[in-house]
């Protein structure tokens, strides 16, 4: 029983964490809006002091800005899609009872577990080289001339890269959720006559549909982050192709040691993050509701 | 209630008494600890494993070591010394960044005794780790740039490379080397964007075109014709001659190529020398001829010039026993200690003349023509024509990095096929002006 005394005294007792907590989150988020108003060079300490929006104009004025958003988008949406939809199908596969279905999880999971840009110079020197890689083996076995997969299509490429390390993250909490189902509904179905489309239209998709969710929101987490593939593979490049806004923000910024325009891209990524936010809630924030 | 268990109890006073016992050793006024940050590269590991050697004569200084690569070795140190943070006391820093931070007094200058011979060191070298008469940096790694190229293929299609080839040569031997059909490449040169990857190249070979980065005023050049000719050589090397995919293609890549016996020249590092005539890894190994990189001419020739050099900030508190070491790690006695341990091919490379003058030295297949290499380069006068900079393959101020990379990006989309050659020109003016116009060097 919760009286108002004891419930005064568990907020007392909660507060130094949250308080902690909120510091924590604060004090970057303040420091980072304070320099993104200063010129605030590490090489040039002289010239520093408040210049306004300017960090700001200078960033977005980089030729490179618009195109950086939308490959930041292009590539979050296009591992989004290979995930979900062959995380959903990689996951009834191995549900299935399969010999040997305990080492065929392990290795269905493991591409999650290998570091990014290790994963990246695999595919870049192995797989996608032109010369030497696996792929132009195989075109030319099949008599056709190798295809230069980062110099022709850099982004295409880096979101193939990408899907393959996170689609075990999809499929092992689609398979999950796709275990905690009853099959009583299923069987049920089966019997009616119900054809297997339809039962998965009906009956699995919807019982997904808040593992879906859940992917999806945390996946945009990290993948609006993605920077170690494109810094290994082709550097941003061949022009600005597969320049993202975290690797606007490095090239702009960091590179040349400018903590005021860091600041100032930064801030703007924080932007785009919740423009993206919004619109996902609007799109399946409404699936998590229990 | 049931009271708490004493475990965690325990466990904290076990903790508390550890960190006591640890105490005395970290308020101990003995020997000094220099803390070195460095290169994950081949010759600074050797360093570290001959550290015996060093505090068996220096009983008094520990030596503790910070290995990390290359750029991240880059960003650490800079921000360390930016922010005069002092966590290290030696610094392995290259000829990009001694004149920026010599510039700013953030290096101690170098003071070493009569037995160093200062002046033995490579002329070129000295000259990029001096400011204003001061050397504030110690080389240990000097390399430049050279043509390695393919002998067996050379005499197939019955050339003889010069010793000092022009570029149209170069075209010529390309031309002739190349077999598609067969996987052979006449030439490999780098194309992954970058300031440090192809543009150290691209601007390298500018030089020997003529051109340069910026005129006196600090206006880019790219609308000029001479880096239109560079720019167009390059591609049309490349895009006859090249390997396909060579956008992004680096060190590494290339590497690989040429000891797979798919380039018939390639165009990079010194020190690759090394490892192109290595049987273990190379199946031309004993097929590989040495050249200086070429020119057209006009004096400048298209290599490079980088050393590594261990340099003390100025916000250390151990600049006398950090001077110790560095006057150690970059002396002939340390050079002669390698080869005594590990043979001479593998001493470090490219640092002083007194090396290559040594017999012994001499034996070893590339030393020559990576000497002639080194001393062929100017950081200070680095264009025929008048520049307010230094560097060889890079511009000495703090923009370089991201303005570089940035122009790289261009130049790798042209040999790409994604743009021209004049709109990749015109695309790196326009960014250099903004950058250059927002760094504030117009006001």
């Amino acid at each position: 029983m919760s009286t108002q005394s004891s419930r005064k005294a568990a907020r007392l007792m909660l507060a130094p964490s949250v308080i902690l907590l909120l510091v924590w989150m604060v004090v970057p988020l303040a420091v980072t809006i304070w320099f993104s108003f200063l010129r605030y060079n590490l090489l040039t300490p002289e010239r520093s002091g408040f210049i306004g929006f300017t960090n700001y104009t200078n960033f977005v004025a980089s030729p490179a800005f618009l195109l950086s958003i939308a490959n930041t988008l292009i590539l979050v949406v296009g591992v989004l899609l290979i995930t979900v939809v062959l995380g959903i199908l990689i996951a009834l596969l191995i549900d299935q009872p399969l010999w040997g279905q305990g080492p065929v999880r392990i290795l269905v999971i493991s591409p999650f577990f290998i570091m990014p840009p290790v994963a990246a110079l695999i595919w870049k020197n192995m797989f996608m080289n032109p010369t030497n890689g696996l792929f132009a083996e195989a075109l030319k076995f099949a008599g056709l001339r190798p295809y230069d997969f980062l110099g022709k299509a850099p982004l295409a490429s880096i979101i193939l890269i990408v899907a393959w390390q996170w689609l075990p993250f999809a499929t092992l909490i689609l398979l999950t959720a796709l275990q905690s189902m009853s099959s009583e509904q299923l069987e049920a179905a089966e019997m009616d006559g119900a054809p297997p489309l339809q039962r998965f239209r009906f009956i699995i998709l919807p019982h997904l549909a808040r593992a879906i969710t859940v992917v999806i929101l945390i996946q945009t987490i990290f993948l609006l982050g993605i920077f170690g593939e494109i810094l290994v593979t082709t550097n941003g490049g061949p022009g600005n192709a597969s320049t993202t806004l975290t690797y606007l923000i490095y090239k702009e910024a960091l590179l040349g040691f400018n903590a005021g325009t860091a600041a100032a891209g930064g801030m703007v990524a924080v932007v785009l993050a919740n423009i993206v936010a919004v619109f996902l809630m609007i799109a399946v924030g409404k699936n998590l509701d229990a | 209630m049931k009271t708490q268990p004493r475990a965690p109890l325990g466990a904290l006073l076990g903790a508390v008494a550890a960190g006591a016992l640890a105490l005395p050793a970290l308020a101990q006024e003995g020997p000094v600890t220099l803390t070195i940050a460095t290169v994950n590269n081949g010759d600074m590991i050797r360093m570290q494993g001959l550290t015996d050697a060093f505090t068996d004569a220096h009983p008094d200084i520990a030596l503790q070591w910070v290995t990390l690569e290359e750029n991240t070795l880059r960003q650490n140190v800079t921000t360390d010394i930016a922010t005069g943070d002092g966590q290290y006391d030696i610094m392995t820093i290259g000829t990009y960044e001694v004149p920026i931070w010599g510039a700013r007094g953030w290096l101690a200058p170098l003071e070493f005794s009569d037995g160093y011979d200062v002046d033995d060191l490579l002329p070129p070298i000295r000259a990029g780790l001096t400011v204003d008469g001061n050397l504030y940096a110690a080389p240990f790694y000097g390399e430049s740039s050279m043509v390695m190229y393919r002998t067996d293929l050379m005499e197939a299609a019955g050339l003889e490379m010069p010793e000092a080839p022009t570029w149209e040569f170069i075209g010529q031997a390309a031309a002739a080397m190349t077999d598609e059909d067969a996987g052979i490449y006449g030439i490999c040169l780098r194309g992954k964007a970058g300031w440090g990857e192809n543009m150290a190249f691209l601007t390298a070979m500018s030089n020997s075109f003529g051109a340069r980065w910026f005129d006196m005023d600090w206006q880019p050049q790219f609308d000029s014709p001479e880096w239109a000719a560079t720019l167009e050589t390059y591609l049309g090397l490349m895009e006859n001659y090249g390997p396909p995919g060579a956008s992004s293609n680096g060190f590494n890549e290339n590497l690989t190529l040429f000891q797979q016996g798919k380039c018939g020249m390639w165009i990079d590092a010194t020190v690759a020398a090394s490892f192109v005539t290595d049987p273990n890894n190379s199946v031309v190994a004993d097929r590989v001829g040495f050249a200086l990189a070429p020119d057209n001419g006009l004096g400048p020739r298209g290599n490079w010039l980088w050393a590594w050099s261990l340099a003390i900030p100025d916000s250390s508190n151990a600049k006398e026993a950090a001077t110790t070491f560095i006057e150690w790690a970059t002396s002939k006695d340390y050079l002669a200690l390698v080869a005594g341990n590990e043979g001479w091919a593998n001493v470090p490379p490219g640092t002083r003349t007194s090396l290559y003058e040594n017999p012994d030295y001499a034996q070893v297949p590339f030393a020559a023509i990576t000497l002639a290499s080194i001393n062929s380069a100017d950081p200070i006068h680095p264009s025929v024509q008048e520049v307010p900079y230094t560097g060889v393959q890079f511009v000495a101020i703090p923009e370089f990095q991201s303005i570089g990379t940035s122009v790289g990006q261009e130049f790798s989309a042209a040999l790409a096929g994604q743009k021209t050659a004049a709109e990749a020109l015109a695309a790196a003016q326009a960014l250099a002006v903004q950058e250059m116009t927002a760094a504030g060097y117009y006001d």
